[in-house]
C-alpha cells in the first residue's frame, strides 16, 4: 500500500476517515450487431421503451424527498428522456438503420455529449455530463455495462472519482458513505452541493495525484483543508479519530445552547438573525435558533419564476415566512438584481461593469412599477407579521427620499383598496457602498435602521472583485480601511439611536464576532448554520473584553469615530 | 403563420429551467413552433434541440409559429418573453 499526501480544494468542511471507493465509469463499445428482420426491428423498439420508462421511474424514485436542487437536476433528465428529438434519433438509427436499441442509444448519447461539448459557453458545455448521465442509464437498463458496484459493506466509505455525476451521488446515498474525493471539481461542483447538504466532508479538484488511489486504501480527508491522507498509518488514523471526535463534540454542544438568549458575560443581549431566500431555508433559520430575519433575499422568488411575480403571488410568498416566523422580526430586501444576476423575462442592457451599474434600488427606482408591486406586496404583509423593508445599494439621501415617496405612494393605493398594513412599517437601507458609509449621519436622519453589507463594502472599498482569482487575496475583510467605514456607520447609527445590524459575511465570521461586538453592532445576520458559532462566542465573552480587542485593533491613538 | 423577433437578455441565455418550461407552454398548443437564431432552427417541443440552439443573452431569435391556435399560442409565448423587447 502506497503512502502519501496530497492537496485537493476543501469545499465541504469536516474529517472523513473511511476506505476507498472507486467509481469506475466503464467503456461501452458498440456491438455492431444489426437486426435481421423486422420482427427484431419491433421488439428493440420495444425494448427501448421499456427501458425509457424504467429509466424515468428510477430517476423518479431518486429525486423523492431530494433538495430542490438535486431534484431539478434530475428533473430536466426526464425532461431530455421524453424528448421527442432524443427518440426520433434512437429510433431513426433502430428502424431505418437496423442498429440495435443499445448501439442506437450510445450513439445518440455521444452525439448528443460532442453537440454541447462543442457549444460556447461553460453552462452548454457541461450538460455533456447530464447526457453522459442519462445514456448511462438507459444503457444499464438495456442490460449493457455493468450493475452500479456495491458499498464495501463492513467499512465507511469515501467515494473516489473523476467527478460524479447526480445518479452516482445520489443512488450511493449510503450510512456508510461518510465522504467524497474527486480529480475535478470545485465550491460549485454537484458533489460539494450534496456534500454540504448532508454534512459530509468532501475534498474535489485534486487532479491527477488522485489517481494511484486504489479500493479498500484507507483515506483521511479534512473537509476544511484539503488535505487527502492516503494509507497513513493506523497511528495518524487515531489522531484524526480524536480529532473528529473533537469535531463532533463541539457541534453537540453548539446544538444544546441552540434556545439560550444571546447575551454576553455582563449581560448585553444581541440580536442574531439568519439570511434567507425561502420558506426552507427559514425552517432551518428556526432550527438554528435565530431571532428573526436580517435579510430576506427576495431575488429568487423573482428567479424561479416565468414572468414577473405579481403582486399576490408576492404577497403569499412574503406571507407564508411571516407566519412561519411567528412574530419575529422579519426583514425584505427589495429586489436585488442587476447585470450580474438578471431576470429571464426583464430586459437588462448588458454592461461593461455590472457591479458599478444598473442594479438593485437603481432598477427600482427607475422603474417604478417593478418596485411599487413589490412595495404593496411587503405592506400588506405586515398586517400578518412584524416586518421591515431593507433598500439595497443606497448611495445618496436623494434615493432614499424618492424611495420612501414611492412606499407613500404604495400606502395610500392601499388604504383606497382598503387593505390592511402596518402604517409604520420600518424601513431601512443597506449600506454598502462606501459613500453610503461615509454619510452614515444623513441617512440616519431619514431611515429606520441600517445594514451593513460587507461582502460587496469590502469589495467596492478596497476595489476588489473576490470572484478573480488573481486577486482575491487582496479581499481582507480586516482592512483597517473597511474597519474604519463599519465603526463609523455604528457610531453615527448609535448617535441616531437607530439600530444597526450586519448581513453580509463577516457577520457570520467567528473571528469577527468581538471586534464587531466592541464596535456597538447589536444584530448579526447570518446563514443559520452560523448562528449556534457565534452565538458560543457571544455567551462566553463580555462587552468589556469586546471593546479592548476593538480598540486594541482599531488602535488607540485614533481619536473621533473615523 | 405568425413570426415575431425576441432579443436574449438574460446573460446566461436560455438555461434549462427557461427551455423546459418554455417546451412545456408550446407543448400547450396544436400549432408548431419554431425557433430560429441564424442559420438554426428548433422545433419548440423538444428541450435538446432548443438546448443546442445555444441562446446567449443579446442573440436576436425569430419565433415561427403555425396551426389552428396560432393566435393563442402567440400570446402566450408573448407573455412568456414578457418584456424581452421593449
Amino acid at each position: 500500500m502506497t503512502q502519501f499526501q496530497l492537496q485537493g480544494i476543501g469545499v465541504a468542511p469536516g474529517i472523513a476517515i473511511g476506505r476507498a471507493q472507486l467509481i469506475r465509469r466503464w467503456e461501452v463499445t458498440a456491438t455492431g450487431v444489426l437486426l435481421a428482420d423486422e420482427e427484431s426491428v419491433r421488439r428493440e423498439v420495444e425494448q427501448y421503451q421499456n427501458a425509457v420508462s424504467k429509466s424515468i421511474e428510477e430517476l423518479e424514485v431518486l429525486m423523492d424527498g431530494q433538495p430542490a436542487a438535486m431534484a431539478e437536476m434530475l428533473g430536466v433528465q426526464i425532461v431530455i428522456l421524453e424528448d421527442p428529438q432524443w427518440e426520433d434519433d434512437v429510433l431513426g438509427r433502430i428502424v431505418e438503420d437496423k442498429k440495435n436499441a443499445g448501439d442506437a442509444v450510445l450513439e445518440v448519447m455521444r452525439k448528443w455529449m460532442r453537440q454541447f461539448r462543442e457549444m460556447e459557453g461553460e453552462y452548454f458545455q457541461e450538460k455533456d455530463t447530464d447526457m453522459e448521465d442519462i445514456g448511462r442509464r438507459m444503457l444499464k437498463n438495456l442490460g449493457r455495462g455493468e450493475v452500479t458496484d456495491d458499498l464495501l459493506q463492513d467499512f465507511d466509505v469515501i467515494l473516489v472519482a473523476a467527478d460524479l455525476n447526480p445518479s452516482d451521488l445520489i443512488s450511493r446515498d449510503s450510512s456508510r458513505v461518510v465522504g467524497f474525493a474527486t480529480r475535478a471539481g470545485g465550491a460549485m461542483s454537484h458533489v460539494a452541493i450534496v456534500a454540504r447538504s448532508r454534512g459530509l466532508a468532501a475534498v474535489a479538484g485534486c487532479g491527477i495525484e488522485l489517481e494511484p488511489v486504489a479500493d479498500g486504501d484507507w483515506l483521511v480527508l479534512d473537509g476544511e483543508s484539503g488535505v487527502v491522507l492516503v494509507n497513513p498509518g493506523p497511528a495518524v488514523i487515531e489522531q484524526y479519530r480524536e480529532k473528529r471526535k473533537e469535531q463532533l463534540a463541539v457541534s453537540r454542544s453548539l446544538r444544546q445552547i441552540r434556545d439560550k438568549a444571546a447575551l454576553t458575560t455582563d449581560g448585553t443581549a444581541i440580536g442574531l438573525l439568519a439570511n434567507i431566500g425561502s420558506i426552507e431555508d427559514m425552517e432551518q433559520a428556526l432550527e438554528q435558533g435565530a431571532q428573526g430575519v436580517g435579510l430576506l433575499r427576495t431575488e429568487l422568488l423573482f428567479m424561479h419564476s416565468n414572468s414577473l411575480p405579481t403582486e399576490d403571488e408576492q404577497f403569499i410568498f412574503y406571507k407564508n415566512i411571516l407566519v412561519r416566523a411567528a412574530g419575529r422580526p422579519v426583514t425584505i430586501r427589495t429586489l436585488d438584481i442587476g447585470g450580474d444576476k438578471a431576470l429571464p423575462y426583464l430586459p437588462l442592457p448588458k454592461e461593461e461593469n455590472p457591479s458599478l451599474g444598473y442594479r438593485a434600488i437603481r432598477i427600482s427606482l427607475d422603474r417604478p412599477d417593478l418596485f411599487l408591486t413589490q412595495v404593496k406586496a411587503i405592506l400588506r404583509a405586515s398586517a400578518l407579521g412584524l416586518c421591515r423593508i431593507l433598500l439595497p445599494m443606497i448611495s445618496s439621501v436623494e434615493e432614499v427620499l424618492r424611495a420612501k415617496e414611492l412606499i407613500d405612494e404604495a400606502r395610500k393605493e392601499l388604504v383606497g383598496r382598503q387593505l390592511a398594513f402596518d402604517p409604520r412599517i420600518a424601513v431601512g437601507i443597506m449600506i454598502e457602498v462606501p459613500a453610503a458609509a461615509l454619510i452614515a449621519d444623513q441617512l440616519a436622519e431619514e431611515v429606520d435602521f441600517f445594514s451593513i453589507g460587507t461582502n460587496d463594502l469590502c469589495q467596492y472599498t478596497l476595489a476588489v472583485d473576490r470572484m478573480n482569482e488573481k486577486i482575491k487575496a487582496l479581499y481582507d475583510p480586516f482592512h483597517p480601511g473597511l474597519l474604519r467605514l463599519i465603526r463609523y456607520v455604528i457610531f453615527e447609527a448609535q448617535g441616531h439611536c437607530i439600530p444597526v445590524g450586519m448581513c453580509g459575511e463577516m457577520a457570520g465570521d467567528p473571528e469577527a464576532t468581538l471586534l464587531l461586538l466592541g464596535m456597538g453592532l447589536e444584530e448579526f445576520s447570518m446563514n443559520a448554520v452560523s448562528i449556534p458559532v457565534i452565538k458560543n462566542i457571544i455567551l462566553h465573552n463580555s462587552m468589556e473584553k469586546a471593546r479592548a480587542v476593538c480598540d486594541d485593533l482599531m488602535g488607540k491613538g485614533i481619536s473621533g469615530p473615523l | 403563420m405568425i413570426t415575431k423577433d425576441y432579443i436574449i437578455h438574460a446573460p446566461e441565455g436560455i438555461h434549462a429551467r427557461p427551455a423546459a418550461a418554455l417546451v412545456r407552454l408550446t407543448r400547450q398548443f396544436k400549432a408548431e413552433v419554431h425557433l430560429r437564431k441564424g442559420e438554426k432552427t428548433a422545433r419548440l417541443n423538444s428541450l435538446l434541440n432548443l438546448l443546442s440552439i445555444g441562446a446567449k443573452g443579446g442573440d436576436t431569435i425569430s419565433l415561427l409559429i403555425e396551426g389552428e391556435d396560432e393566435g393563442g399560442a402567440a400570446e402566450a409565448l408573448d407573455r412568456f418573453f414578457t418584456e424581452l423587447k421593449e
